[in-house]
């Protein structure tokens, strides 16, 4: 069997969330790999939304630091500005966009601006960029984060990212138009969430991982799915794209 | 005032970015970040100003480090390559060099807010951000009812800043510009401000901007001041001349962890030099040529004749 690393699932999680012919608001690092990995699989004819007015169906060549990098400019579908994709992200346009995380919550609110932990000062973050118009807005939201005990917090700090707020219809409520999050990617497991409460299940732990390894790195009483799964292991193929995609590692080691 | 807009990025800074003025930069995003504009600034010591932006890179986080900023008005302020910006959060945590005023948006809603700017109106409303914690703590995000449907709308407030610095592929003398790669929030922003400085990596016959009038962004008249500033929005990229410096942002993160290590590195890469000739001396002539792009790719003319 092919040895794989945690982040390469990862990215092979994020493509599969990506279905043919989709509106995909991509972002930075693992979701754009999955992206790209989605584009030479499963769903050739999936489009690249990108905040910076980027519109992408070929691939980009090379790796990318950024979005603004020269090759996500060669050969792109438009080159538009922010208003034009954000517009059509508020319009409803896009399938499911995806965002990382600094911490996430039971609801899976997410923040990426200030941590408040106990005792101590304040840690001031980056801040949203597009993240909470992502959340906000798009008809399905992915997560990818680090699963640890500090970022899985039973209520974030402050909300960057609006998910399910406390839960059932609190984002209609407040004026939310549609979407929240759809799935929570980790290097431990996959969470979605009840389509009722809204709040996190544990539907899917990665090979090797045990569920109690999950639940004690969860920073709630997590709930498990009764139809728990395995997460599917990457096959030859998407290895292979992955490691073509990303030669050095630079993202996936 | 038809001459006259040609000048060195010393003047231009000099004339137009008084102490306490609101500057919008970085409006390209990851792209053409006008550095060279930032550091001149840094030299010149402004003081009190406000930096408006949707992301900045790691430019807002010198001018931060340098003690030149009061508040920022932006949707994320770090490092695209290393993530945290550690003198963004020297000054917020602990007030080094200074005290710093966070006004918190989300990548549209500054996008909108320049936008309302442009339009003349004193506001826009947005489905974006209901509920979170940055709509709440923002009061130029306020909450409105629509007055047709009845929906629960943010209205973004007009953002309408004192400058806008842009850097650019080329203009001509009068400052009619051509620009091309993405343009995040670039067109609103010069708009919606009241003076705009543009640096361009090559001054053009205006012969050559009129050749192609829908590539012209940036109509002269809108433009206080021309500056010719060849590497310009190094280490960010500029389509068609170099490309992103990644490591350059790998050595900002490692080397300014602290303060001491920051004032070193602005020794080195700011106050120590005179100028941006003087800076690509610094960056040497190896580096700048790995940066050059190593194909051609010119798009199809367009034709315009009749």
């Amino acid at each position: 069997m092919t040895t794989y690393t945690l982040r390469e699932l990862m990215v092979v999680a994020a493509a599969r969330q990506i279905a043919d012919e989709q509106v995909v608001f991509v972002g930075m690092r693992l979701p754009l790999l999955g992206f790209l990995l989605a584009k030479r699989t499963h769903a050739p004819r999936a489009i690249g939304l990108y905040e910076n007015g980027v519109i992408r169906e070929i691939p980009s060549a090379e790796m990318l630091y950024t979005m603004s990098d020269p090759p996500n400019i060669y050969r792109a579908t438009s080159c538009a500005d922010m208003l034009t994709v954000m517009g059509l992200l508020q319009q409803g346009r896009v399938d499911v966009g995806f965002i990382g995380g600094a911490e996430i919550d039971r609801f899976g609110n997410l923040n990426t601006t200030v941590v408040h932990a106990d005792g101590r000062r304040p840690i001031r973050l980056p801040g949203s960029g597009g993240a909470c118009d992502i959340a906000s807005l798009a008809h399905r939201l992915i997560a990818i984060m680090a699963h640890e005990k500090r970022r899985f917090r039973e209520r974030v700090s402050y909300v960057t990212s609006p998910g399910y707020g406390e839960g059932g219809d609190w984002r209609s409520a407040v004026g939310l138009p549609r979407g929240g999050p759809s799935v929570v990617i980790t290097d431990k497991a996959i969470l979605e969430f009840d389509p009722v409460t809204k709040e996190a299940v544990l539907s899917s732990v990665h090979p090797g991982i045990g569920v109690d390894d999950v639940l004690a790195h969860t920073g709630w009483p997590l709930r498990v799915a009764d139809d728990l799964t395995e997460t599917l292991p990457p096959t030859e193929e998407e290895l292979r794209i992955i490691r073509d995609l990303d030669p050095q590692g630079f993202w996936t080691r | 005032m038809p001459m006259g807009k040609r000048m060195t990025l010393t003047e231009a800074i000099e004339r137009f970015v008084p102490d306490g003025a609101s500057i919008v930069m970085g409006t390209a995003m990851e792209a053409l970040i006008p550095f060279a504009a930032g550091h001149e600034i840094i030299r010149q010591k402004k003081r009190d100003l406000t930096l408006i932006g949707p992301i900045s890179d790691i430019l807002f986080d010198q001018l931060i480090g340098a003690g030149c900023v009061k508040k920022v008005v932006a949707a994320w302020v770090g490092n695209v390559s290393g993530g945290s910006a550690y003198n963004l959060r020297r000054a917020v945590e602990e007030g080094t060099p200074q005290p710093l005023e966070m006004e918190d948006h989300t990548n549209f809603t500054i996008a909108l807010g320049l936008h309302a700017a442009a339009l003349g109106v004193p506001y826009l409303p947005a489905r974006t951000a209901l509920g979170s914690d940055i709509q709440r703590g923002n009061d130029h995000l306020r909450s409105t009812i629509c007055p047709y449907t009845g929906d629960r709308l943010i209205a973004v407030r007009a953002i309408e800043p004192d400058v806008a610095i842009v850097h650019v592929q080329r203009a001509d003398e009068m400052g009619n510009c051509h620009l091309w790669g993405n343009l995040g929030v670039t067109i609103d922003a010069v708009r919606a401000s009241r003076r705009v400085i543009i640096t361009a990596e090559e001054i053009v016959p205006a012969d050559v901007i009129l050749s192609d009038p829908n590539r012209t962004l940036i109509p002269g008249f809108l433009v206080t001041a021309v500056v010719e500033q060849p590497w310009g929005a190094h280490p960010s990229p500029v389509v068609g001349y170099y490309n992103r410096d990644n490591d350059y942002f790998h050595e900002y993160h490692r080397e300014t962890k602290t303060r001491e290590q920051f004032h070193r590195w602005l020794q080195r890469w700011v106050l120590g030099v005179r100028d941006r000739s003087h800076y690509l001396e610094r960056l040497g002539p190896d580096r700048c040529a790995a940066l050059r792009p190593r194909r051609k790719a010119p798009s199809a003319p367009a034709e315009f004749g009749y």
